[in-house]
């Protein structure tokens, strides 16, 4: 559960990181694809090698989901339906990858962040992105 | 067993040999306790950890993240043997310290940040991989004696 103040804070944090968003995306996907190859197989519509334009892009698109989700994290539901519609009856992706993404974005946020990625930053992140998949799965079944 | 190519064994000597064992284990230890708190459950005796800050001071817990990472070296030693080196180890954690195993992924991860955190961009997505494997061999190896 998310107290208040780790609310704010992931709201804060979101806010200060879109301007970094495709790259932050971009990496966390390319770490996912490196490490978990087995989520490679949805993207073979894609050029997802490294540098390529297509990951910038679908890694921008992901954060800009994750900020704006944080903006009210109480409304998650309500905020991600349309997400929540398009993952399980078009995309249908196995929600393990949800989990396999969110430790690269992880990884990418320390990356970036160094020192400043905090051992409470850091808890507030992983419990706001597992309750983000988790929502996101919803209408799976 | 376990195949390592040659650019996985770089990475992975790299790392444990760019790691301050008395600063990067605690450093590990303590966020898996802070991030993960149920974690807690195995330290009851180990004194304050009431909060973050507690946590991070707990001399106690310094000792113990600095002994975790001297076992991974052990590991690091015996990359073609990892299963057969952490059998006492294995059995030790199951029979007299009955820590669930899927724990040692948490500090597994837990670890993993610490060195994104300190390696930042030379901490790439292919050495990644790499260390995420050697911590998923010694995780399983960590978990074999338990039945």
């Amino acid at each position: 559960m998310l107290s208040k103040k780790e609310k704010e804070l992931l709201e804060n944090e979101w806010e200060q990181l879109t301007p970094v968003a495709e790259y932050i995306g971009a990496d966390a996907l390319l770490r996912m694809f490196t490490t978990f190859p087995g989520s490679k197989t949805y993207f073979s519509h894609l050029d997802i090698s490294p540098g390529s334009d297509h990951l910038f892009i679908h890694g921008k698109k992901i954060v800009q989901a994750i900020v704006e989700g944080a903006q009210n994290i109480s409304s998650l539901t309500e905020t991600l339906a349309p997400l929540q519609t398009l993952h399980a009856y078009v995309l249908r992706i196995d929600p393990s990858n949800f989990k396999n993404f969110s430790h690269c974005m992880l990884v990418a946020l320390a990356v970036h962040m160094g020192e400043d990625f905090t051992e409470v930053l850091h808890a507030a992140m992983d419990k706001y992105l597992s309750a983000f998949a988790a929502v996101l799965a919803e209408k799976y079944r | 067993m376990v195949v390592w190519t040659d650019q996985e064994r770089a990475a992975i000597s790299t790392i444990m040999g760019g790691l301050n064992y008395d600063v990067d284990g605690p450093k590990a230890l303590s966020r898996c306790l802070i991030v993960y708190p149920w974690t807690q459950r195995y330290f009851g005796a180990f004194g304050n950890l009431y909060n973050a800050e507690a946590i991070k001071n707990n001399p106690r817990i310094a000792e113990h993240g600095t002994k975790i990472l001297h076992g991974l070296d052990r590991a690091l030693k015996n990359m073609d043997n990892i299963k057969e080196t952490y059998t006492e180890l294995s059995t030790l954690h199951s029979e007299k310290l009955h820590v669930d195993p899927d724990n040692f992924k948490l500090l597994a991860d837990c670890l993993t940040i610490v060195i994104a955190a300190k390696m930042g961009t030379s901490f790439g997505p292919d050495i990644q991989a790499s260390w995420q494997k050697f911590l998923s061999v010694v995780v399983s190896a960590l978990g074999r004696q338990y039945h």
